[in-house]
């Protein structure tokens, strides 16, 4: 029999989640930002550190959120196939807990209605929802708050098959580099390689989902995991990028069969504020 | 590298004072704008009209707070990317007296030169340390185009608000020497 879920449920996990998202620092963030701060040489570097270490102890006490972009609501929803939704659409479920979440917490609201326009959509709608259907009859939902700052120094190549792991590795590497202290570092690296142009930029953001530091479970690709991390930090940008060698917390990817004439690469930055949380109904 | 104390309106002599790399305190009156209210403001220079604010010897803080929680002064209130600012900075360092601004990230050429040439400062606070910002943010006030939400003009009051200056009237940059001083050559 199928299980069913109610708009309500979904309305108040969302909402619930915007504000956990907000305010409290996912523990493998935090415990690697510790780490840095042992092994950061610069003092300006470990000064940067120790101020995001205590912000996070703040935005969790004061219910603050950790960073004033609390960013567009990006949504994931791994829909178990046996579940019934009742009382309403899903995507509306979704938004009007974007909107009480969003609206309660004191979180600001960052969505303009149109790229040219511009106009606050006042409530920090609409969300950027990704769907997957999967076995079973769960919904899980996670909620990743991403900051306008990170995203804009994301990028995206279309390479072809003869630039291979090099041309990846030059690649993430240019895009760290000319991001410098733009994206909040020290940063966390979403790598997407391989599928089509848009499964490649969606494989770099479900990279950054990764618990931190948790290897790729392929040895070849934990391999560039950790090289490019080692590369990253030695670029010397440093946290804020008033040099140092944390520059990276962490570098992800996620690979994807792709078409014989593509090497589709994409790199997803996060600021040190890697927000995300999930809720499974 | 030395730690500063500054109270706006800023002169040439206490700009002149400063080194990339100090680390600086500042205390009293400050306003915040980001890009709509810096693409409005630049507009009305280009029609020759008079600004809602008077920025001569002012500072800048380029930030979109998080709402106040009630009897709070302000919500969360880090710094925004600078970078968006730079096509109206150069213009507001001309023909404003804007003397310094604060944000995270670096500066296009153009900036820099205006930078030098105005006798300004760039001072970087700590991006996502946001919470933490906000503890020296005594008073906040919308002074101009509250129907701008989080980008509305605001008049801050602060005290010993930390940033860094990155970017002194002598043409240093910290970004480009921290990161020159910190790089591994393989």
């Amino acid at each position: 029999m199928a299980k069913t879920i109610t708009y309500e449920e979904v309305v108040r996990a969302v909402a619930g989640l915007c504000q956990e998202a907000n305010f409290y620092l996912g523990e493998d963030v935090k415990k690697a930002l510790e780490e840095s701060l042992a092994r950061e040489t610069s003092p300006t570097g470990r000064d940067v550190l120790k101020q995001i270490l205590a912000n996070i102890d703040i935005a969790a006490r004061e219910q603050m959120p950790l960073c004033q972009d609390t960013g567009v609501a990006v949504v994931f929803l791994e829909v178990g196939q046996e579940v019934h939704f009742t009382g309403g659409y899903l995507y509306d479920a979704v938004n009007e807990g974007v909107r009480k979440g969003y609206t309660e917490g004191y979180l600001r609201r960052s969505m303009v209605d149109h790229p040219f326009l511009r106009r606050n959509t006042g409530d920090n709608t609409p969300a950027v929802i990704h769907t997957s259907i999967v076995p079973g009859d769960g919904l899980k939902i996670t909620l990743a708050p991403k900051g306008g700052g990170s995203e804009n120094m994301s990028a995206l190549a279309m390479l072809t098959p003869a630039a291979g792991e090099e041309g990846v590795k030059k690649f993430v590497l240019e895009t760290v580099r000319k991001a410098g202290p733009n994206p909040c570092p020290p940063v966390v690296v979403g790598v997407g390689i391989g599928g089509d142009f848009e499964k490649c930029a969606l494989l770099a953001k479900e990279a950054l989902l990764r618990p931190l530091g948790r290897p790729s479970p392929r040895e070849d690709v934990a391999r560039l995991e950790r090289e490019l991390l080692v590369a990253i930090n030695k670029l010397g940008i440093g946290p804020q990028g008033f040099g140092g060698n944390i520059t990276a917390l962490a570098v992800h990817i996620e690979i994807f069969p792709c078409h014989i004439a593509s090497l589709p690469v994409a790199v997803n930055l996060n600021c040190h504020a890697a927000r995300h949380k999930s809720i499974t109904l | 590298m030395a730690d500063k104390y500054l109270t706006p309106p800023l002169t040439d002599e206490m700009v002149a004072t400063l080194r990339a790399g100090d680390q600086v305190y500042l205390t009293g009156m400050i306003y915040a704008a980001r890009d709509a209210a810096h693409k409005r403001l630049v507009e009305l220079l280009e029609k020759g009209e008079p600004l809602p604010v008077d920025l001569r010897g002012q500072v800048i803080y380029y930030v979109g707070p998080s709402p106040a929680k009630p009897g709070k002064p302000i919500g969360s209130a880090g710094p925004t990317t600078s970078g968006r600012m730079d096509p109206y900075t150069p213009r507001l360092l001309a023909e404003t007296g804007l003397k310094g601004m604060i944000g995270k990230g670096s500066r296009s050429p153009e900036v820099k030169e205006a930078i030098v040439r105005h006798k300004a400062v760039y001072l970087a606070t700590v991006g996502g340390a946001a919470a933490l910002v906000a503890g020296s943010i005594k008073k906040c006030e919308v002074v101009a185009y509250p129907e701008l939400g989080p980008e509305a003009i605001q008049l801050m009051e602060v005290e010993n608000f930390p940033a860094i200056v990155v970017n002194d009237c002598y043409g240093a940059d910290l970004y480009e020497e921290g990161m020159a001083r910190y790089a591994v050559k393989d």
